[in-house]
């Protein structure tokens, strides 16, 4: 079974801000691979062990320097790093990504595609469920246990009222929520062997092309104030003023 | 009855790091030379190394397929690094032999002028500029950005790096230093092994060379095993400093002396201020205290705080914003208190983590990375055919004994122990010292435990600085803007007595920078509970030197320094 | 004029309230409004929404849509778009809604922008970014516009109108019957989770002592939301680490923010900033999380929180 994993380089936690000057985040500095990645490339890599064989394949798209931490994921087990790489496709939104990265797993031709449930700093877009739409494979989201047998899959998807059970066959794509595992620490000869594994780069040529970005940055604004802001001191009242307050902002 | 931090020795022995090698042989990982410390002095010896490599690869294939391994604790290169700085670039200049020019190193650019104030409360008196401290042709630098160049110079030379690594445990077989152990990621707070739980490895080496800094975990366990450790006992120094955007650029170095500190001699208050620039639009000012001070109520980070409030200081930083914190400890018994040797059967010893600081010059950094350029030499030496490993080694000795680090700070060697006998007798002793190159007065003046001063209470907390949270800060605020996002649940990495006099309690209370220490329930007889929250710890070593003992905790763990 | 398309999400036959203030939104943002509801036997529900806003709500009614799984409704979606000529199509944010809205995006090369806590007559979308420190102003150049917005940003509101219901084609790719619903999700009992509360209660060292956390439980429970801890109380091992919010822990944004005895040391409130409201409880008038609260309440929390239990009690029922 050839599992491939999409992860994101993403600002390392303690340096993330947004560049004035273009309006995203700065990524000028220190790259690492987004924490909600981890978990995909953790659940590839039991998924592995736990049938014996198969291949564990991680693809991100970034700048040239993201193939660095692409390597902690080669250190944590995974066989082989693809980065798609090009200046054309800087700042390329949802539908940019999702074509470039479709593009490189077509090549790829994975019989079961993960992705971390949410990227640590762009938030919320649904990348899985983009890529699943150009691979045309059935998408499951929110996995917090996944199970692979006999060509198809069983995924433990949460959503806001609980848990569905979901089968779907392979070849499919799977977005694994932070609940499914605690990812390993590469192990040192881990890291120590990480250089030595196969790591390719794709222009955007390689994968299908760029495209113009269908939504765009206007302005950055610093947050509206949070309003004015009440204090009081308890008189015995205090819990009846709290109350009020949640009324009047139907928050009861 | 007079408490002294010594009375309560932590519950800690250097046997604790010292092992034999216990991984089966395709477990252990092999490495040619392994340096542990990814600070100056470590990465020099990488670099160095490197170039050894190169300029001789026959020899370097005996080294196998890593010859050079450097383990740092830290999150990555100079995530630990912390330090002033103005350097002198002595050291980098022999290190890269007209490889690489200074206006390729990371400075923030040369010094332009510079002043020495005396402070009171509210004044400045300038005073001329003693000798030691001239830092004409120096350059000013951010540590933490240095050791992050460094450590990609080392990589373009062929060293591996192995950030989120710690070394905990040196490795000795039939007397000989064969590599270290590396402390095991995914324990719980009671030491319990979860789910990723990964247990360290023992890394081989036919050298290890130990560059961890100041308070260095297996450098003091070698000094005990091997019995290198020098009559007068190390003493240290807390430095903690804050880097500021600032809106008016600072054109010079300034060193400050006197308030917030106090001359009596009963309260042995030794150090100052340093406030410099970094390029036009951020400064970095930092307060340096010996902990041979007395004083249970204090603390240097609301020192720090205070002295932001001279208004000297705070025309400074007027405008401005504080973008991090940290602090780390300083060795400072300079000459009389290095090891009786630099190295032992397989191993060798460099940089702040034996002492080669210049106290009265505040100059570390150089004395560091030419002892790694030395360390690395000496390593080599033993791959040469018909060289015998011990003489190679022992060359290290000769060879820093020879260097620019033993006369520097043999000259300046009993300045800081003069200030123990109070600030102006001191400063008169040191001014005849300088204008004597140290022969005069003569002898080694001996240094004392900073452990066995007893402590007084005074109310020097009265005075701190409510926290305003724009000029002047608390410690929790300023742990988060070191960068520090530490594990919780991991066992705790300090070793200290958890229930000794409430003096004593205060004392590491006010004396952590990042309160780990809290003051818990009384007993009834003078003593009182101490809780440690270890997660906060920036591994400064502050405890080392007053009465505890800090561990290296998980890797990856602590600060993340990166302007410091 | 704009020909607006809101996404109507049912749960246990009932609209979801979001979904619903999403729609009023849409219909005061004015030009043509329409609703659609996805599912099997949901004419009468999607005939309720006209209450709401909608003037024409489409149902999209068939037994192979009644599994709440996103890639059929994308394909009922991305034709009701091409068939009726909708530019903008709005979703509340829920995970179904997410999954949705992407794989719908690159259907119809639509730009999509998510997180939008609100949305201007002429195409400016607002979305919070890095932990709610910035507000950023996001647009569309494409010619179909696709958004997301927050949890609870808009509420509902009753026009008391009513909607004529057309049906909807539904059409279904052979890819997007793939996976199939084996059990779908039964009514939790014990409380939403941490991360998807919309009420969160947390108690922090100043309720003394590991028992009276059943203060925070009870007031939880009374208002239908989570409990977290702060990391001295996990660190104390009062409370699981699986419930501590902070820089080491996790980071939330509820619609409301309850902090009892919790002093408000900046590695905490970078876990909370974002939540919409934060009533904080602290016998400190010092205390930092003062700074940053929309009521703050210096007092005994042990007094205080009981007497609020009755009172929340007592006004939901």
């Amino acid at each position: 079974m050839k599992i491939v994993v999409c992860v994101k380089a993403v600002p390392d936690a303690a340096g993330r801000r947004i560049d004035p000057s273009t309006k995203r985040i700065d990524r000028s500095v220190e790259l690492a691979i987004s924490d909600f990645d981890t978990y995909a490339v953790e659940e590839a890599l039991k998924l592995q062990e736990s049938t014996g064989e198969g291949e564990v394949v991680v693809v991100s798209m970034g700048p040239e320097r993201a193939m660095d931490p692409l390597r902690k994921a080669l250190a944590m087990g995974a066989d082989r790093a693809v980065l798609v790489t090009d200046s054309a496709l800087e700042g390329a939104d949802l539908l940019g990504t999702a074509k470039a990265l479709a593009g490189a797993l077509e090549k790829e031709d994975a019989d079961l595609v993960l992705f971390g449930q949410q990227s640590a700093d762009g938030g919320g877009a649904c990348l899985w469920s983009a890529v699943a739409e150009r691979l045309r494979r059935p998408v499951i989201s929110q996995v917090s246990e996944l199970t692979v047998e006999n060509g198809a899959l069983t995924g433990k998807r949460q959503t806001e009222f609980g848990y569905d059970t979901i089968r779907a066959p392979l070849p499919a794509v799977v977005a694994v929520s932070d609940a499914i595992n605690t990812p390993r620490y590469p192990s040192l000869k881990g890291i120590m062997g990480a250089k030595k594994k196969p790591q390719e780069a794709l222009s955007a040529g390689d994968v299908g092309g760029a495209e113009g970005a269908a939504t765009t940055v206007l302005a950055l604004n610093p947050p509206p104030a949070r309003g004015e802001a009440r204090k009081i001191e308890d008189d015995g009242s205090a819990a009846e003023q709290i109350l009020e307050f949640l009324a009047e902002k139907r928050l009861v | 009855m007079s408490v002294r931090p010594s009375d309560y020795p932590p519950p800690w022995s250097a046997t604790d790091a010292v092992q034999a090698p216990t991984d089966s042989a395709d477990e252990r990982i092999d490495v040619g030379f392994l340096i542990v410390g990814a600070g100056p002095a470590g990465l020099a010896a990488a670099i160095r190394l490197g170039q050894l490599a190169e300029e001789h690869p026959d020899v370097a294939e005996r080294l196998g397929d890593v010859p050079v391994a450097v383990l740092e604790k830290g999150k990555a290169p100079g995530s630990h690094l912390l330090s002033g700085a103005v350097v002198n670039p002595r050291g980098l200049q022999r290190l890269f032999n007209g490889r690489k020019r200074l206006d390729e190193m990371p400075f923030y650019g040369p010094v332009e002028g510079e002043s020495v104030l005396f402070l009171t409360k509210r004044r400045a008196l300038r005073i001329p500029t003693p000798p030691t401290m001239v830092n004409h042709r120096n350059y000013i630098a951010s540590l933490s950005q240095l050791g992050r160049w460094l450590a990609e110079e080392a990589e373009a030379a062929g060293a591996t790096i192995l950030p989120e690594t710690s070394a905990e445990k040196l490795l000795v077989d039939a007397g000989r230093v064969v590599g270290v152990r590396t402390g095991d990621r995914g324990r719980g707070r009671a030491g319990e092994e979860l789910g990723n739980f990964e247990p360290g490895s023992d890394i081989a080496a036919r050298v290890t060379i130990l560059a961890e800094g100041t308070q260095g975990h297996l450098t003091s366990a070698a000094l005990d095993r091997f019995g290198l450790r020098s009559e007068n006992p190390q003493v240290w120094a807390l430095g903690v400093k804050e880097v500021w955007k600032v809106a008016k650029p600072l054109r010079e170095v300034v060193h400050t002396m006197g308030w917030p500190l106090r001359a009596g001699r009963r309260y042995r208050e030794f150090g100052g201020s340093f406030i410099y620039p970094m390029g036009d639009d951020m400064v970095t000012i930092g307060l340096v205290v010996g902990l041979d001070y007395r004083d249970a109520e204090l603390s240097v980070h609301d020192l720090l705080q205070e002295l932001k409030l001279h208004p000297r200081v705070r025309r400074i930083l007027e405008g401005g914003e504080r973008v991090q914190w940290g602090a780390k400890t300083i060795p400072e018994g300079g000459f009389v208190a290095l090891p009786k040797k630099l190295h032992a059967p397989g191993l060798l010893l460099c940089g702040d983590g034996v002492g080669f600081v210049n106290v009265p010059a505040l100059k570390g950094i150089h004395y560091a990375i030419e002892s790694g350029r030395l360390a690395a030499e000496a390593a080599w030496g033993t791959l040469e055919r018909g060289a015998s490993s011990r003489d190679a080694l022992a060359s290290y000795d000769v060879s820093v004994r020879d260097s620019f680090i033993w006369s520097d700070l043999q000259a300046v060697r009993n300045m800081r122990q003069a200030f123990g006998r109070g600030f102006y007798l001191g400063g008169a002793l040191a001014g005849a010292m300088t204008a004597t190159r140290g022969r005069f007065p003569p002898g080694n003046a001996r240094t004392e435990r900073d452990a066995e001063q007893s402590l007084i209470s005074t109310d020097r907390a009265a005075s701190y600085p409510a926290p305003d949270g724009r000029l002047t800060f608390d410690k929790l605020s300023s742990v988060f803007a070191s960068g520090n996002r530490t594990r919780d649940d991991q066992p705790n990495h300090i070793r200290v007595q958890t229930r000794v006099p409430r003096e004593l309690a205060e004392l590491w209370v006010r004396m952590c920078p990042a309160q780990v220490y809290e003051v818990g329930a009384a007993d009834g007889d003078g003593t009182v509970e101490v809780k440690l929250a270890p997660s906060n710890c920036v591994q400064c070593g502050a405890i080392t030197a007053k009465g505890g003992r800090l561990t290296p905790p998980e890797g990856g763990s602590g600060p993340e320094y990166t302007l410091t | 004029m704009a020909k607006t398309l809101v996404f109507l999400e049912h749960h246990e036959n009932a609209i979801q309230k979001g979904s619903l203030g999403v729609l009023a939104k849409a219909a005061q943002l004015g030009g043509e409004v329409a609703g659609v509801v996805i599912g099997a036997g949901v004419r009468e529900l999607a005939a309720g929404a006209g209450a709401f806003g909608a003037a024409t709500v489409f149902a999209a009614d068939d037994a192979a849509l009644s599994a709440p799984l996103p890639q059929p409704r994308v394909d009922v979606l991305a034709k009701l778009v091409r068939d009726e000529g909708f530019d903008t199509v709005l979703f509340a944010q829920s995970v179904l809604a997410a999954d949705i809205a992407a794989g719908l995006a690159v259907r119809l090369e639509a730009g999509l922008n998510w997180d939008l806590v609100d949305l201007s007559g002429d195409g400016v979308g607002k979305r919070p970014a890095l932990a709610d420190s910035v507000l950023v102003d996001v647009g569309w150049s494409s010619d179909v516009r696709l958004a997301i917005f927050r949890a609870g940003t808009f509420d509902a509101v009753e026009t008391g109108g009513s909607a004529e219901v057309k049906d909807a084609v539904v059409e279904l790719e052979d890819f997007s019957t793939r996976a199939e619903m084996v059990e779908q999700a039964h009514a939790e009992e014990q409380g939403p989770s941490i991360e998807d509360a919309d009420v969160i209660v947390a108690g922090g060292r100043g309720l003394g002592e590991p028992e009276k956390f059943a203060l925070a439980e009870e007031l939880a429970k009374a208002l239908g939301g989570a409990v977290a801890a702060t990391r001295a109380v996990v660190d104390a091992g009062w409370y699981p680490y699986s419930a501590q919010v902070g820089q080491t822990g996790k980071t939330v944004s509820p619609k409301l923010y309850v902090a009892l005895g919790i002093s408000g040391a900046i590695q905490h409130k970078v876990g909370m900033q974002g939540a919409n409201t934060i009533v904080a409880i602290n016998k400190d008038p010092n205390a930092p999380i003062f700074e940053f609260s929309d009521l703050g309440v210096v007092g005994d929390l042990h007094e205080i929180v009981p007497k609020l239990v009755e009172l929340v009690r007592a006004r939901r029922s």
